[in-house]
């Protein structure tokens, strides 16, 4: 999806700030598949039928991976938000209007 | 009479001319054609009167009449100042300046001498 | 409790959110929309992903199957803490394109295609039906359970009977207030915003039961841990096909299902919400789940065997003597049913209504879109539609016998909708995908979803014979629902899944890959997968002026209504038009499409919109020809950049010859107070001297004195008019050259006489070189002459050192003479060397003034015409000026 505009593209290197919110849009991308493993990780834990399954722990680890994901979301998506409004992440937009009329 | 005056004008022709009229009338006539030694003439000889072109060669007609201005000796000598400039622009610049009466050449002889006269108290 | 007291909580509730929706639409009405449009009424309404089967089932599911039931929560979240950029490409779609259903995404990416959009629909229903079922299935349960327990002489309430007033009075609220208004973006404020409320009631509902549960019943959370490992549940066993595919599949519903959708884009007016969302959606979902297992464990701790596991969270406060907990608990399911059936049926209801009932309508009656009325036909297709999809849940509750885990139910619905998957992220990633392709996929995932679960979820012998299972279709052992191509032992879950996901990308892909899609297509292609560049609105090849702007503005009424003519006031000022009629220009019409798309969907108003402009509107040619031409911009500004360049390099040359022009304007003043002095003077000698004469009483002697002083003027001025003359003629090019052939040294010798004939006053010395200046040059001798007359003449009037010296040197070269004349005077100042030769040119400095500054002009203008040049030339110690001049001047030299 980003797909620069040939003569638009935006200059080679960032200053400080606009480099910390790529990587900030990075970090917020591969959120899922860091969340994805720790939340497949259970199937490797123990052989299926075996005696040794704990649900009590099980239940108590992925909650709180789960509560670790929603803070991480929580603390990137502001200056997501940010980010989207300046145009300068996830793909080139225009920040986004919402009294603009799209016709 | 018997009054004096200094005619600066570095066209002979035409100081000869101004010369003669004058000198018929009764005046003692110097010429001078340098620009440059004016200032110097009229503290030398103390003229009745200067009669100065504009344009001259070595210090133009304007810039002596302020040294006159601003000389003590000088400060209210009559100065009549000719010109081959017709301009309004050229007049108003040698009235601001201090020059006492401005005539634009070709003038009429008789012109100067009433000029001259009046200008002295004739 | 009374079943009667159930009721009527229940019809105050309903009546409270009716309260709720109809204020919230009064103050959308009046432009008030602020505060439903904040990211929480936003996040709240997401929610609805959490229907009964939340609510109730999650409790059976985890009773039954552990901890499996959180696989339905964490795809989700996943898609949400990172993915959310693929939602705001949606958002961003929806809103540009004014989508108003997920078929009509799908239907308005691949060329507006009706038929994608009708496959989806379907798609759509068959897979919602179950869904509805089930929210049907757990409100009546819900009844059910307050029922037999209320021995109070009020007979059991009929299930089938409860079912049908709860269809009955769904359908009533959501008609009520989901078909009140053909919006242009088909947004809901009233609902949404009832649903949030829904989304919180529910929320604080399952909590207390939970913090009812751990605290109350157990001993907080250490004891209940205890409890489940003690419990049965403890015994699961986590299936990572399973596990891995449920998360897949929910992660595929959250943006599939139409409901979804609905809220997540369609209701969604600021993409930016969805930062807020990534992470309170989530957290809402990590509370809903929060203590399922908790109720689980104890609900099978407590309750008799045998006791259904659904609806633990109603049971076991009633089993507790918690009344009052319970009907918290019944309203949170309630909302939970009716917030999915609401915004479920008016998704689905605009879709059906959108891409079957009124493709149809027009196909039978096209003379409608331009005379019938259409608002009250597609109102009235959106209200039959929605009666429709909950008549279609009745039957499948009535069919299915009710019995069924609800669970269960839920992953069939989500396994369905997962089909327009590929369609939908190949439609908005990739360019490439084709409707043959978009079609296909759902095609063939349609019919595997349907034919290993959907079918066979009706049971052995149900739809599906119990032989089919058994022996495969037609007897092809390859061919058995839920061991497609002999793929033995699977989950028949994740079989399922497997197998339609896999055929349908399959499909999807090399479909694509295999056709050539249309133009409409590729337009929209663009326009979809390119959303978030700047001008990405794509070409708007509607053909100029073929439609009517009043048919245009009648049809538009039709659906729009009084919005149309504000709508085409607008558009009129902007053209600059007086009245309510613009020009049908192609940005108008497709302006007007999307707008009619935003009520009809995308197919439908492409459809009407052709009836009226006619035919086609674009062919491939047409594409291609508008792609070079965005390729001959791009070039076109990359030659205009090169341009800039060379504009502000000439602006910069301009700006010097403009200074020069300034100076040049300043001189040609100066030289006409120059002239006027250079004429008066004579004049002034001529007119004294002749009235002296006039006089008639001089002696002789001095009347010849002064007639000779009046002729001498008199020459001068002749003089002075000459040259003027003569400086014109050069100029004007119209000179007559008397060429011959002519010895330098003797051009230079007759130069002297001539210049010392008339200033002879200052004598100055001479360096000659005679060898070199032994040249025969073929030229115009007095012309040439008169320039070296002019430039001997300069040093002697402005040579300002006391022994004048000149220097001329000879030199040739390459058929060209030069010979330059150098004194020992005052160099010129390099402001001077500019100007020494324009017309009229004359020294600021008094003490140079005398000519009328002609000479130098002349001799350049003489010069040229004599096919050389003059010109300054500096570093030579002293003024220096150099004359080049061929050697042999053609008969048609110079200017000539």
């Amino acid at each position: 999806m980003r797909r620069p505009v040939r003569g638009q593209r935006g200059p080679l290197f960032l200053p400080r700030p606009e480099y910390r919110k790529r990587r900030l849009v990075d970090a917020a991308r591969l959120l899922p598949v860091f969340g994805g493993f720790l939340v497949f990780l259970p199937i490797l834990w123990s052989p299926a039928g075996a005696q040794g399954r704990d649900t009590a722990r099980d239940g108590i680890y992925l909650f709180v991976v789960w509560a670790v994901l929603v803070g991480l979301a929580a603390w990137l998506a502001p200056s997501l938000a940010d980010a989207a409004d300046d145009g300068a992440d996830l793909g080139k937009d225009a920040p986004a209007d919402d009294q603009k009329d799209d016709i | 009479m018997g009054q004096h005056v200094l005619l600066i004008e570095d066209e002979p022709n035409i100081a000869e001319a101004i010369r003669f009229v004058l000198a018929r009338d009764g005046w003692q006539v110097s010429v001078l054609a340098d620009g440059a030694l004016a200032v110097a003439e009229v503290s030398r000889l103390r003229p009745d009167l200067v009669i100065l072109d504009l344009m001259l060669p070595g210090k133009s007609g304007l810039e002596i009449v302020a040294q006159l201005r601003a000389a003590p000796g000088t400060q209210s000598l009559p100065v009549m100042m000719l010109t081959a400039k017709g301009l309004a622009r050229d007049r108003d610049a040698a009235l601001a300046a201090g020059v006492s009466v401005f005539i634009t050449k070709p003038f009429a002889n008789a012109d100067i001498v009433a000029q001259a006269r009046a200008m002295v108290g004739l | 409790m009374p079943f009667n007291l159930l009721v009527l909580v229940c019809f105050t509730y309903v009546f409270f959110l009716f309260l709720v929706a109809y204020l919230v639409e009064r103050r959308a009405a009046r432009g008030r929309v602020a505060w439903l449009r904040s990211p929480l009424v936003y996040t709240l309404s997401l929610s609805i992903y959490c229907t009964a089967w939340t609510f109730y089932g999650a409790v059976g599911y985890a009773a039954r199957s552990g901890l499996e039931f959180l696989t339905i929560y964490l795809g989700p979240t996943l898609v949400f803490i990172g993915w959310w950029w693929v939602l705001r490409k949606l958002v961003r779609i929806g809103r540009q394109h004014r989508v108003t259903s997920i078929g009509d995404l799908i239907s308005s990416r691949y060329g507006k295609s009706n038929l994608l959009g009708v496959m989806v629909t379907v798609l759509a229903v068959v897979a919602a039906t179950p869904y509805i079922a089930l929210q049907l299935q757990s409100v009546t349960l819900s009844f059910g359970v307050f029922a037999s327990d209320t021995p109070e002489g009020w007979a059991l309430p009929d299930r089938n009977a409860t079912a049908i007033w709860v269809a009955v009075g769904l359908a009533l609220f959501t008609v009520l207030f989901g078909t009140r208004n053909l919006d242009a973006k088909e947004q809901h404020h009233g609902i949404v915003t009832a649903i949030a409320v829904e989304a919180v009631v529910k929320l604080v509902a399952l909590l207390a039961v939970g913090v009812f549960v751990v605290w109350g019943l157990a001993d907080g959370p250490a004891d209940m841990a205890g409890r489940i490992t003690a419990s049965k549940i403890a015994a699961w066993n986590l299936q990572p096909g399973r596990w891995f595919g449920i998360i897949f599949l929910a992660a595929a519903a959250v943006i599939c299902l139409p409901r979804m959708f609905q809220v997540l884009v369609v209701e969604d007016g600021d993409e930016r919400h969805l930062a807020r969302a990534s992470w309170a959606f989530p957290l809402y979902l990590f509370l809903m789940s929060l203590f399922i297992v908790p109720i689980a464990v104890l609900g099978l701790e407590r309750l008799p065997a045998g006791s259904n596991p659904d609806m633990f969270v109603l049971t076991l406060p009633l089993a507790a003597g918690q009344g009052g907990l319970a009907l918290l608990a019944f309203l949170g399911g309630f909302s939970s049913a009716t917030s999915m059936v609401i915004i479920e049926a008016i998704a689905l209801s605009t879709m059906v209504s959108n891409h079957i009932v009124m493709p149809l309508w027009l196909r039978f009656r096209p003379q409608m879109a331009v005379s019938g009325d259409l608002r009250r036909i597609v109102l009235l297709a959106r209200r039959l539609s929605i009666a429709g999809v909950l008549a279609l849940g009745y039957g499948y509750f009535r069919l299915s016998g009710g019995s069924t885990a609800l669970a269960a139910i839920g992953l069939i619905s989500f396994a369905g909708v997962a089909q327009v998957l590929p369609a939908m992220l190949g439609g908005i990633f990739w360019r490439g995908a084709t409707r043959v392709g978009a079609a296909a996929g759902l095609g063939i995932g349609f019919v595997t979803w349907a034919y290993t679960m959907f079918l066979p979820s009706f049971g052995s012998g149900g739809v599906i014979s119990a032989q089919v299972f058994s022996d495969g279709l037609f007897g092809i052992i390859w061919l058995r629902p839920q061991a497609l191509f002999g793929v033995d032992g699977m989950d028949p879950l994740l079989h399922a899944v497997f197998w339609s996901m896999v055929l349908n990308t399959v499909a999807f892909i090399l479909g694509s890959l295999l056709t050539f899609p249309g133009p409409e297509e590729r337009l929209q292609g663009a326009a979809f997968v390119n959303v978030f560049e700047a001008g990405n609105t794509g070409p708007r090849p509607w053909a100029r002026g073929q439609a009517e702007p009043e048919a245009l503005l009648v049809m538009s009424q039709r659906i729009l209504g009084d919005a149309a003519l504000g709508l085409f006031a607008t558009e009129a000022k902007a053209q600059g038009k007086e009245g309510y009629l613009p020009d049908a220009s192609p940005e108008f019409v497709d302006q007007l499409e999307r707008r009619l798309a935003g009520s009809v969907g995308a197919a439908t108003a492409h459809a009407m919109i052709s009836q009226l402009v006619g035919g086609d509107r674009v062919s491939v040619e047409d594409l291609m020809a508008v792609a070079n031409e965005s390729a001959q911009i791009m070039e076109y500004s990359g030659r205009l950049e090169a341009q800039q360049i060379e504009l502000s390099r000439t602006a910069g040359a301009l700006r010097e010859a403009n200074a020069k022009l300034m100076q040049v304007s300043v001189q040609k003043d100066a030289f006409l107070s120059q002239i006027s002095h250079e004429l008066r003077t004579p004049m002034t000698s001529i007119r004294a001297f002749s009235e002296l004469l006039m006089e008639g009483d001089a002696p002789v002697q001095v009347v010849s004195a002064q007639a000779g002083i009046i002729h001498t003027e008199a020459i001068r001025l002749t003089r002075l008019l000459d040259d003027l003359l003569d400086l014109s003629v050069l100029e004007n090019g119209s000179v007559q050259l008397d060429l011959g052939v002519c010895n330098l040294a003797a051009m230079i010798d007759r130069a002297f006489v001539a210049a010392g004939s008339f200033t002879a006053e200052r004598g100055f010395l001479v360096a000659r070189n005679a060898a070199d200046e032994d040249v025969f040059l073929h030229t115009d001798a007095d012309r040439l002459v008169q320039v070296f007359i002019n430039l001997i003449t300069n040093v002697r009037k402005y040579c300002d050192v006391a022994q004048p010296r000149l220097r001329i040197v000879v030199r040739q070269k390459a058929g060209r003479v030069t010979i330059d004349f150098i004194d020992n005077g005052t160099a010129l100042p390099k402001a001077a060397q500019g100007v020494i030769f324009e017309k009229f040119a004359r020294l600021t400095d008094p003490a140079r003034a005398g000519g009328a500054g002609l000479g130098l002009a002349i001799c350049r203008e003489v010069m040229a015409n004599l096919g050389g040049s003059i010109g300054y030339l500096p570093g030579q110690g002293g003024p220096a000026f150099r004359v080049t001049v061929p050697l042999h001047l053609g008969q048609i030299g110079g200017r000539g």
